[in-house]
């Protein structure tokens, strides 16, 4: 069984790499879009310090948001997607090994350029490691929650739109919740609290989400 | 080993498809569905491969009622249908071999190359292929690992005179082996003396 998972993460992740344009879109998104906002709000440190957590955790969420319509619509098309839901192994497992693909090639890139953009957003030096901290417990939630959107949609023209109205709102703990663990250290409250709630979120979104995704893509072929 | 539907019933999109549809079938044995265009052919297929929930009706495998969508009764059959389950941006192999560890325990990658010989093609990304070697790559997923039943939707289609004598050489092998073969199709895969099963007139 989990040598199933693995085979499907592991085709997912050549995949991606043999389409880099359509794989770093989504992090190339994150740093173009970030890098605006100085030029908009304007460069003084204050008012970057003061929404620059918002800022970076609102622009991963359309990251990972652009990134989600890959997920299933290409194997949808071309009948892979029929063999995962033929495979005697059950499908749960096989849409946690395309989760765990998809985050790696979208969340952790978006992990991984994050210090960065604290830099360019004039976050003081705690938030160097915070930030990625919070986005590592996070986005993986934001992945689990997406592909139960994302199969909910399969097959109807125009999805992308809908899907964000769909998933958006399911975003919104965890935008809180990372917004202000990050906040919380920079002010000195401490955000432990906080970094334990979206541990907790990803936990459950880890049990229960997959169970969603597989119920919906057996529905994309009735 | 014995494969019956009883009294099936489809409904697709608030229209009755077909229904009272009955078929028995026993070792070596090989249904033709025949028919026009939209008469359910496929459809019927969805159903058998647990795709497509029946309206109403029962399936029984060795006598016993089988949910079509139940992981033992997953590994019995091979299910091709219109879509060829190639991802473009893999090779012939990738793609097999990834199907493979689908299909559960060992799939032999390499007796499935040889199949519809496709040794040639192995390393080239499915994107390149043509249409016909696509459907190649779709029916070589039926040598990944024996299993008793074939669901094989218009595998004839695309297919040039030499695959379509491979095709029809498997298909005798694996009823001589015991196995069971449905097929949907339009008179272009020659089937020995298979059981009809006629969709009439398109509803």
């Amino acid at each position: 069984m989990i040598r199933a998972l693995l085979a499907v993460a592991l085709r997912d992740l050549r995949i991606a790499v043999r389409r880099p344009a359509e794989t770093l879109v989504g992090a190339v998104f994150f740093a173009l879009a970030l890098s605006l906002f100085p030029l908009g709000v304007g460069a003084s440190p204050d008012v970057l310090t003061r929404i620059g957590a918002g800022v970076i955790w609102v622009l991963a969420l359309f990251a990972v948001l652009l990134s989600l319509e890959r997920m299933f619509q290409g194997d949808f098309e071309d009948g892979s997607l029929e063999l995962l839901v033929l495979s005697p192994e059950p499908l749960e497992l096989l849409v946690l090994g395309k989760c765990l693909a998809h985050w790696l090639t979208s969340g952790l890139l978006l992990v991984l350029v994050s210090p960065l953009l604290a830099v360019l957003m004039a976050l003081p030096a705690e938030a160097l490691w915070v930030l990625p901290v919070a986005l590592v417990l996070g986005t993986p939630t934001l992945t689990l929650i997406g592909a139960i959107g994302a199969a909910l949609m399969l097959g109807s023209r125009r999805g992308t739109a809908t899907m964000a109205l769909l998933v958006l709102p399911l975003y919104i703990p965890v935008l809180v919740f990372g917004v202000s663990a990050v906040d919380g250290y920079l002010l000195g409250l401490g955000g432990g609290t906080q970094l334990l709630v979206l541990g907790a979120m990803l936990m459950v979104a880890l049990a229960l989400a997959p169970f969603a995704t597989a119920a919906a893509l057996r529905l994309a072929f009735a | 080993m014995r494969f019956e539907a009883h009294d099936l019933a489809c409904v697709r999109g608030g229209r009755p498809v077909f229904a009272r549809l009955d078929f028995a079938l026993a070792p070596g044995d090989a249904l033709w569905l025949r028919g026009p265009n939209g008469a359910g052919k496929s459809s019927l297929l969805l159903i058998l491969a647990g795709l497509l929930p029946p309206a109403a009706g029962i399936l029984r495998w060795e006598g016993t009622p089988v949910d079509p969508r139940s992981p033992e009764f997953r590994a019995r059959f091979h299910f091709v249908g219109h879509r060829d389950g190639a991802t473009a941006a893999l090779t012939v192999r990738e793609n097999l071999a990834f199907q493979a560890a689908l299909v559960g325990g060992a799939g032999d990658v390499e007796t499935a190359l040889a199949a519809f010989d496709l040794a040639p093609l192995a390393e080239r990304p499915a994107r390149h292929l043509s249409s016909g070697q696509r459907r190649r790559l779709a029916l070589a997923r039926l040598l990944l690992t024996p299993r008793p039943l074939w669901l094989l939707d218009e595998p004839g289609v695309g297919l040039d005179a030499s695959s379509r004598a491979r095709l029809e050489a498997l298909l005798r092998d694996h009823r001589a082996a015991g196995g069971i073969c449905i097929v949907a199709s339009h008179g272009d895969v020659a089937l020995d003396d298979p059981l009809v099963l006629d969709f009439g007139a398109a509803a």
